[in-house]
Order: C-alpha cells, then structure tokens, then sequence
C-alpha cells in the first residue's frame, strides 16, 4: 500500500493544474481515491460527517446485488436446459449463464464508463462512481437474449439523456438504469417483451422440449386473464410458491429471485445505504393494491383474484424495490415523503399489471413516474410542514 | 433593387436560420415540429406551406400596419392568417393530396403557430413591406430547416428510409443491415423522441454558436 501511495503522489504534480498532463488528472484522480479515501476537507460547516463516500457507497450496492447476479447466471442456464430437455451439472449450468452474462455486463460497463469519462474529461469534473451500479443493474434488468449493439445504445441514452444533460451523477431526475431498460422496451419491443426472450437461445430453437414454455409468470397470468381455469393453491402455472420465491422461472437476468434480492437488500439496510422506509412502503402500496383488487374481483378476471402477495413475488417488484426505487438521488427526499413515494411505486406497479393488458410489468414504469413526482412530494410535505409550525407560532405568541 | 441586396435585408434572411432560430433559440412553433417530422415529405411540405403563410402574412400585415386600428389588430391578423392558410389548404388539396392526408389537421392549426403570430407582432406591425417580407421568409426557412434536420433524423432511424417529394420512399439502410440483426428504433417514431431531438440539435447549436450562451 505504500508503495502504490509513492507512486501516487510521484505521479501527482505532473497531472495537477499547471503539469505536464493536467488534462488527464480526472482519470488519475479516479485511480487514486479508488484506492485512498480522498483527503480534501470540507472547509464550511458539514452537516453529516461520516466515513464512508460515493466511491463506497456504490461499492456496497454492487456487492448487495451480487447475490442476484449469481442467481440470474445459474437461472440463464437453468432455463436454457429445461428448454431443450437436456439436464446439466449444477457447475455446468452456473457457467453457462456466466459466459452469456459476461458480454453485457461488459458493453453494459465499456459504453457507460467510457461516456463517463469522456464527460467528466471534457468538463473538467471528477470521474464520477455513479455509473458503476448503473451499470450493474442494466445488464440485469434486460432479458438474456437482447443483442449487444441494443444494450450499449441504451446505456448511451441512458448516461447521455437522462444524466449529463441535466449535470451528471446526482444531477438526475430519473434512474438512469430504468431509463435504459424503458429505452429498450419502447424501441425494440419485440427483443424486450413476448414468450421466447427471456430464455437464451429459445427464439432460434426449431423445437422446444415437451411442456417447456418460455413465458413469465406475469405473461401466463395476463394470457389466463380471461378464463377461469387456474387456481392459486400451488402458485401459478407450472411454478409452485416456493419456485416463485427461489426464482427458477424465465424473466430478466436478476429479477426472478426473490432470496438472492433479499439477501442484497438485507446488507443494503445493514449498511444504511437504502432506505427502508422507500423498501417497506413500495412492497406495502403493492400488497394493499393486490388486497384491494382481491376484494373488488369481478369472478371473471383471473389476474383480480390472483393472491396480493404473489405480485411481490413475480416478475421485477422485488427487485425494483429494493435496488430501483431507493436510489437516493431520483426518490423523495423527505422522511414523510417517502412513505408517500414508495407507497404510490407499489400501488401503480400492480395498476398497471393487472388493468393495462399492454404492459405485463409495471414497475419499470411506476418507478419512473414516481420519480418524476418526487420533487413534486418533497415540495408538498415541506410545504405542509412550514404551514405547521406557523400555526404553531401563532397559537402562542 | 438595391435595397433587397443589402447587408440589412440579407441579416433578416440569415439570421432566423441560426442566431435567431424561430424553434431552437425561441422555442416557438415545437407543436408542429413534433407532429409532422415523422417522414421527411410532409415536413418538408409543411415547412414551405408555414414559410409561405409567414412570408405572405407579414407582407399582408405590414401593406395595412397604418390602418389596422390597435385595439383589433389581432382578428385582423387572425382573418388574414386564416385566409392564407385555408388557400394552402386547397392548393395542398389539389396538387399533393396524398401529403396533405398525412398532415390532416397540421395544415389547419398553421392558423395557431406561434412563429407567424410572433413574427406579425414583432416585425410586421413596425417595419416596411419589403424588409416583413424578407422576415417571414427567413423565419419559415429556419422553421423548415430544423424540421428536415428532426424529419431525418426521425425516419432514418426509426423506419430506415427517406421520403423526398417526387422521389418516394429511398431504402437508406441496406437489407444486409437487418440481416444482421439491426433493428429499426420505435421510440424514434414517437414523439417524446421527436422533443429530446429537438433538444439535441439545441445542445448542438450552443455549443457551436457561443453567442447564444447566457451569461450567468
């Protein structure tokens, strides 16, 4: 360690303002404060002092969705072996979906970084951290089978789009991850949508092994919506309640899991990096809009009926949960703010689900309009509290 | 004749084009530069119909400016607007019909563009036949120029075509693209894609010009 902080600091007055290579310092200072904490002081009064900074921050997230990453890998294969009927080894199977995850992991990163820095080069900023979770959740939030070119055109929206017109990281109105997959869903709606998508290799298959289907569950619900057929007792379809909690079913890479989110969701709230009231509300709006459906059923519509909390099981409400909508730049910011944010997330994910036959999955689009009402919330309840307190002042003085 | 040529009247031509662009630097006229720029035809046609209506109008507007009395200035203007614009109507009727189908009520609602009401406003009440003519041309110029620039960008990559009068559809994207596996952008064809163009070609223009940058 200290002799990569000699080497550090060797290099350094050759990239600072007035070196030799001044124009590469954003580069070096990404390097650098990737290994040290930077030691700059904030030099007016700092509200919160803690340790831990972006680059750590980020970090933490990355590594709480790692478990879902694993998942979705063993998930990919998995469920391009049940589709032409072959059984694998378990080692098999993981690398399988290792060496179909791998390209867009690294278009997802290679685009994304690469505008990044460009970006921060130009404008004389810091090389920002913000897109290393981005970029994670992009590749992960896409169905296996979306061509490369598709997903490095997103990531190019999304970081160019939704994040440096408005400033960078930070700076942002919406997620910039659901911004790349909604992207893709409304320019290339036949590679993001449909049966055969979400399993490797299924649109090329000539024939599919015997009772495989490559629909998700939210796909068979919203075909089933019509007739009467289908009971909730052992889940939906040919999943039972305890696959839909694992997750061995088709959807995006990392959403099918409900553990594997769990666990990232568990070291998100141990390490105060995710609001827990933005998680406990959003699953909270989706059971009592799933409980309200439930009541209100008419015996035709199936998907009605369905039991409330299989919609936090199924397709990406736990995963838009927990890792999407408690980004902290593009929720609300107030404390009660986010009650109201998170709850009205769940609520409209499964208004869309279940009513609007056009759109299986909701959340994507829930997610993103709620973050443009976000500042609209904060506004609202800081307002409501000023009107508070000055009735207070009145009431004594 | 001299006058037409000179430095003055060559400003109101060129200058609506960029420094002063009806669309990019007034945010004037987006409506129906989002509507109309799906294919290159109608908005090239649409481009010259308002250049026409604009250019006709001031010069109308600017003949009668000592006469309109103030207090109704604006249903004069909104008569005279109108009139134009039901003539483009018909002529468009009759010689491109086709065209005009695709525009439907666009045609109509050039009544409503805020560049013709703006450029009557702000130019042709106060200046001289000649120089509100020169204005309206410039100004319908600059207007159809950025909805070329949005019509083509829109239908090059949203249907992998150009569509130029007299011309027809052109294939720009070869087959062998699709073959392997480029697929045309839907979100092209909608219109919140046609408004984030229009700030590109925005965030292009600033950067090119920096006289356009305000000062903080």
């Amino acid at each position: 360690m200290k002799a990569l902080r000699k080497l550090l600091d060797n290099i350094k007055p050759h990239v600072e303002k007035g070196g030799k290579f001044h124009y590469l310092y954003s580069g070096f200072d990404a390097v650098e404060t990737l290994f040290f904490v930077p030691n700059t002081v904030a030099k007016k009064g700092a509200h919160i002092r803690d340790a831990i900074d972006l680059k750590r921050t980020m970090f933490i997230v990355v590594i709480a969705l790692i478990p879902a990453l694993l998942f979705g890998m063993w998930n990919i294969g998995h469920q391009h072996f049940l589709s032409i009927g072959e059984t694998e080894t378990f080692m098999g199977t993981f690398l399988f979906g290792l060496l179909k995850m791998l390209p867009l992991i690294i278009v997802s990163y290679g685009v994304g970084l690469g505008l990044e820095i460009l970006f921060a080069q130009n404008r004389g900023h810091e090389v920002n951290e913000g897109f290393f979770v981005s970029g994670m959740l992009i590749p992960l939030i896409v169905p296996i089978d979306t061509p490369l070119w598709m997903v490095g055109i997103a990531v190019a929206f999304a970081v160019i789009i939704g994040k440096e017109v408005f400033g960078g990281t930070g700076m942002n109105i919406w997620n910039p991850a659901l911004l790349a997959r909604a992207f893709l869903f409304f320019a290339y709606p036949s590679d993001m949508s449909g049966d055969k998508v979400w399993v490797e290799g299924m649109s090329h298959l000539d024939k599919v092994a015997d009772g495989f289907s490559g629909a998700t569950p939210l796909a068979v619900m919203a075909a089933e919506a019509g007739d009467k057929v289908s009971t909730f007792a052992n889940g939906i379809g040919n999943w039972s309640v305890i696959d839909l909690v694992i997750g061995s079913y088709p959807g995006s890479i990392g959403e099918t899991s409900v553990i594997a989110i769990g666990i990232g969701a568990l070291i998100l709230l141990f390490t105060g990096i995710a609001s827990w009231k933005v998680m406990f509300s959003v699953f909270a709006g989706g059971l009592g809009m799933g409980l309200l459906f439930n009541v209100v059923a008419p015996e035709s519509n199936i998907f009605m009926q369905m039991p409330a909390y299989y919609h936090l099981l199924i397709g990406g409400f736990a995963f838009g949960a927990v890792f999407m909508a408690t980004d902290p730049v593009s929720a609300a910011q107030t404390s009660k703010g986010k009650y109201i944010y998170g709850f009205l997330i769940g609520v409209i994910a499964v208004l869309i689900r279940v009513v609007n036959p056009a759109y299986p999955e909701g959340m994507m689009l829930s997610i993103l309009l709620l973050n443009t009402f976000a500042p609209l919330i904060d506004f609202y309840v800081i307002q409501g509290n000023i009107k508070k307190r000055l009735k207070r002042v009145k009431v004594t003085a | 004749m001299s006058e037409f040529l000179s430095k003055k009247s060559l400003k109101l031509l060129t200058d609506p084009l960029n420094d002063n662009n009806p669309i990019t630097v007034q945010v004037l006229g987006i409506c129906s530069a989002l509507a109309v720029t799906v294919k290159v035809e109608p908005a090239i046609v649409m481009g010259i119909s308002v250049m026409v209506v604009t250019a006709m109008a001031n010069l109308i507007v600017s003949l009668l400016r000592n006469s309109i009395p103030d207090r109704i200035r604006i249903i004069v203007q909104l008569v005279i607007v109108a009139a134009l614009v039901i003539i483009v109507d018909q002529v468009l009727k009759a010689y491109a019909y086709d065209v005009s189908k695709q525009l439907s009520v666009f045609v109509g609602l050039i009544i409503t563009n805020c560049i013709i009401m703006g450029r009557l406003e702000a130019f042709a009440l106060a200046n001289k036949p000649g120089a509100s003519f020169l204005d309206g041309i410039g100004n319908g110029l600059g207007y159809a120029v950025i909805l070329i620039i949005i019509a083509v960008i829109r239908e090059l990559f949203g249907a992998g075509t150009i569509t130029l009068p007299g011309l027809g559809e052109l294939h720009v994207v070869p087959q062998a693209f699709y073959d392997f596996g480029y697929k045309n952008n839907g979100l092209v064809i909608l219109p919140p894609m046609a408004l984030i163009v229009v700030g590109l070609i925005i965030w292009f223009q600033r950067a090119k010009n920096k006289g356009l940058i305000e000062s903080k």
